[in-house]
């Protein structure tokens, strides 16, 4: 506590030994967190006000496997991946600090595979949801059309930050086996000296995400 | 007698920021149109910002010129005076006051007070200003689509400004969510910029508690409006969805002209809250900067330290804070749930607490000083009468039974428009006639600035003082006509015109004040580096106007705080923030 006092009250930096990237990813991070949050109680809101019964997410959400009906089991398989993307993301920092190139490189790009194979099954459950049980935004068969609309918005608004992600990892990767973090070559826009921050701060960022699905998933599926 | 100040320490801790890695631009558009200076991009911003308002203004003259004389112009309609309000409104709040603030001043002020070279991410910066002109033209361009702009009023209420009876319903009301999404993405840019580099990039000696006001009232503003922004960009989307998808968030079952729409089931009330969380807010996004700038153009003009400066640094974080749980006092008569009426009338009494004492100390700062009647600290005076004024009236419209008959009449508007358009607006104009000559080298011409003070002050008062008597005799606030309505006695049409002529005369002294900044550009008095003997770093700067780099050679080292004024035994009235203790000339007079 009194060391938060004194960085804070001392000259030139409030965080000490954070570099500005890092700070400013943290803060992105955090308006970023107002916007799930609203999200996340409008969902609530509407889903509490609605005027028709709520789709019961346990049978919406069941997929048919071997001809048992199997619920959220889907959205089990895809939390378990993004989760297990977490720890890769972690190990690729860690040895990104190592300086060992050859490592971080292939462990992005698991994190990268994992994340599109997050996006894939997604897209296929939003298939299975609009082809099958006829699931719109406007309107659904089962009950309340904000059932339809909150779902894909907010499923889309996250899907589209982890998209995003992945285009980054794949870059930062790329940067990673080219060695220009290692030389410090200047970024293609920004000019700036590469360095092996930028993949902590990948992982800030990846790890959000998938912090958010977390509230995601229980709100959505559980609730 | 030594020397006594404030804070100030010989010692100076050795540098933990690394000097900034600068981008060199060799071509003139590289330096003037792709700029990644943050002070070229201040003046982008400033520009465009200053443009658009002018098309917010020139809405307002033709809404006051339809209030004053109805039936006498053939080209303003109902839905046209509709669509005025809706764009006025929005333009001033939004893409001129936050943007002159935060991505003007912001950009201009905080690298040069701080004691940085730039903005810590000048690339990112740079974009946010793009994608802010792209947010801009978008809004124009809905002038010029079918239907024209939207008139839902600023605040885009649904189900109205959904429903197809209202204008610009069907392209008026996309773009405007479109633009607003944009200018979001672009301020988020820029303004993680202007927290960082106050956090993280300040020069040697810089302490927080170091800082001006001005840097202390930005730097909050913008964390504001990084976490409340949040709330609009959602509600955008969400109604965007409505508009297009059909979807029904915010749309309950409804009859329009007599035809059942689609929708079913939605909550308008929830649009209101979002709205207002981030309405409120937005409300102090625009003042904490006019705030901090007071407190400095009084300061330096009245050649005194300001008076409790710790409390004053902590009144801005506290107004900040407390303006996140004021949100409902919006929404007394929106048919929430009643109770939240007590909870949300006592909040906004206690913000009331920080910010009388900000007056407090702003008057206490004046009392007894060497007081410079310059054009800058005459703006700040007219902020002060401003300010309170309209602080009163919300006091009254903070408590629940007062505000049920007053709202939505004229009443509001005059309270708003003193408290958050006026008072801000003689903020902009004060800090514009204050760093002019930083930005430039050249003072603006001070009897013309004397002339559009005056002009502008009384005027303003002309137009808003009479405006809370028709608010009091219930003249509703956005209507094309109150015809002959009965409880609304004939001389209100009185009233209304002589608020028509001073809004016309104040609108036409603000050509006086460009003609000015034009002329003064080429032909006003070289002002040299520190023409009003301040301490802040921005006036020590090797060149005026500061080169790309901002402080030549070396940074600054700061010994001490921003406010050494008239400090007894020492020989000028004024010590910068960058003499340290030990260089300070004594008078020569020792008693
Ligand atoms: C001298 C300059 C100004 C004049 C003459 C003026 C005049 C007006 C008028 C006539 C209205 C509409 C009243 C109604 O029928 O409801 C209005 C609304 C409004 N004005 Fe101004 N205004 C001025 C400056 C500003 C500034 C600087 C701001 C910046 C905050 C501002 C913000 C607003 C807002 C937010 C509304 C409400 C729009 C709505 O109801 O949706 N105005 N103004
Ligand atoms: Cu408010």
């Amino acid at each position: 506590m009194q060391g938060i006092v004194a960085d804070w009250s001392s000259d030139q930096r409030a965080f000490k030994n954070v570099p500005w990237g890092k700070a400013m990813m943290w803060i992105f991070l955090l308006s970023d967190t107002f916007i799930f949050s609203s999200f996340l109680i409008s969902y609530m809101t509407v889903r509490m006000s609605a005027t028709e019964p709520w789709p019961n997410p346990s049978e919406v959400f069941a997929l048919t496997l071997f001809g048992e009906k199997i619920p959220l089991i889907l959205i089990a398989i895809m939390t378990f991946i993004l989760i297990s993307s977490s720890g890769t993301m972690a190990m690729a920092v860690k040895f990104g600090y190592e300086k060992n190139r050859k490592m971080t490189f292939i462990l992005l790009l698991i994190t990268a595979a994992f994340g599109a194979t997050f996006v894939g099954m997604q897209a296929f459950e939003w298939t299975k949801l609009i082809v099958e049980e006829g699931v719109r935004p406007w309107g659904n068969p089962m009950g309340a059309a904000q059932f339809g609309s909150s779902f894909f918005m907010i499923t889309g608004f996250h899907g589209t930050h982890v998209s995003i992600g992945v285009i980054f990892l794949i870059i930062v990767a790329i940067k990673v086996l080219r060695g220009d973090l290692d030389h410090e070559r200047p970024g293609f826009l920004t000019g700036r000296k590469g360095k092996y921050e930028i993949v902590e701060i990948m992982g800030l960022y990846w790890h959000f995400v998938d912090l958010v699905w977390v509230f995601i998933f229980a709100v959505f599926y559980l609730w | 007698m030594d020397y006594v100040a404030h804070d100030a320490s010989d010692f100076a801790r050795p540098a933990e920021v690394e000097e900034m890695e600068l981008y060199h631009p060799k071509t003139f558009i590289g330096k003037y149109i792709w700029s990644q200076d943050a002070k070229v991009i201040a003046v982008q911003y400033a520009i465009t910002a200053i443009g658009i308002g002018l098309v917010a203004l020139v809405l307002s003259w033709l809404m006051r010129l339809q209030l004053a004389f109805p039936n006498s112009f053939s080209f303003i309609d109902p839905s046209n005076y509709l669509q005025f309000v809706t764009m006025h409104g929005m333009i001033m709040v939004i893409y001129l006051l936050t943007a002159l603030f935060l991505g003007g001043f912001g950009n201009y002020l905080i690298p040069l007070m701080v004691g940085a070279r730039d903005m810590v991410f000048p690339y990112v910066n740079m974009v946010s200003y793009w994608v802010y002109l792209t947010a801009v033209l978008l809004l124009v361009a809905s002038f010029f689509v079918p239907g024209g702009p939207t008139g839902a009023g600023w605040t885009l209420y649904p189900p109205q400004a959904i429903l197809q009876g209202t204008p610009g319903a069907t392209w008026g009301i996309i773009l405007m969510l479109v633009s607003l999404a944009f200018f979001i993405i672009g301020f988020t840019m820029g303004g993680l910029n202007y927290v960082v580099t106050v956090l993280q990039a300040r020069t040697r000696g810089m302490t927080m508690m170091r800082l001006p006001l001005t840097v202390w009232g930005i730097f909050t503003a913008t964390v504001l409006a990084l976490l409340a922004f949040p709330a609009l960009f959602v509600s955008a989307i969400m109604m965007m969805l409505d508009v297009t998808l059909g979807t029904s968030f915010f749309m309950p079952a409804i009859v329009s002209m007599g035809q059942q729409l689609d929708y079913t089931g939605g909550s308008p009330v929830l649009f209101q809250h979002l709205f207002w969380f981030f309405g409120h807010p937005e409300v102090y996004i625009v003042a904490l900067p006019a705030f901090g700038i007071v407190s400095d153009l009084i300061s330096v003009h009245a050649r005194k330290n300001i008076f409790g400066y710790r409390m004053m640094v902590w009144a801005i974080v506290a107004i900040g804070g407390l303006s996140f749980i004021v949100w409902a006092h919006h929404m007394y008569v929106s048919g929430m749930n009643p109770y939240f009426g007590f909870f949300f009338a006592t909040t906004t009494l206690i913000i009331a607490v920080p910010t009388a004492l900000k007056v407090y100390n702003w008057v206490l700062t004046l009392w007894r000083g060497n007081i410079h009647l310059t054009v800058p600290m005459l703006f700040a005076i007219g902020f002060i009468f401003t300010f309170i004024n309209g602080g009163l009236t919300g006091l009254f419209l903070g408590n629940v039974t007062v505000d049920v008959p007053l709202s939505d009449t004229m009443f509001v508007v005059a309270h708003f428009h003193m408290v958050m358009a006026i008072a801000p607006i003689l903020v902009v104009f004060g800090a514009i006639y204050h760093w002019y000559p930083k930005i430039t080298g050249r003072m603006l011409n001070d009897t013309l600035g004397k002339f559009h003070f005056w002009v502008t002050f009384v005027g303003s008062y002309a137009i808003y003082y009479p405006m809370h008597y028709l608010g009091f005799a219930g003249v509703p606030r956005r209507y094309y006509a109150i015809g002959g309505t009965n409880f609304i006695p004939e001389s209100a049409q009185a009233l209304n015109a002589s608020i028509t002529i001073a809004a016309l005369i104040v609108g036409v002294v603000q050509v006086v004040f460009l003609y000015n900044l034009v002329w003064s550009y080429f032909k006003g008095k070289p002002s040299g580096s520190n023409p009003w003997s301040a301490t802040t770093l921005e006036w020590q700067t090797a060149d005026t106007p500061p080169k790309h780099g901002n402080f030549g050679e070396t940074l600054p080292v700061v010994y001490r705080w921003a406010y050494d004024y008239s400090v007894p035994g020492a020989k000028e009235d004024f010590i910068p923030q960058n003499v340290p203790p030990r260089d300070v000339v004594l008078s020569s007079n020792k008693t």
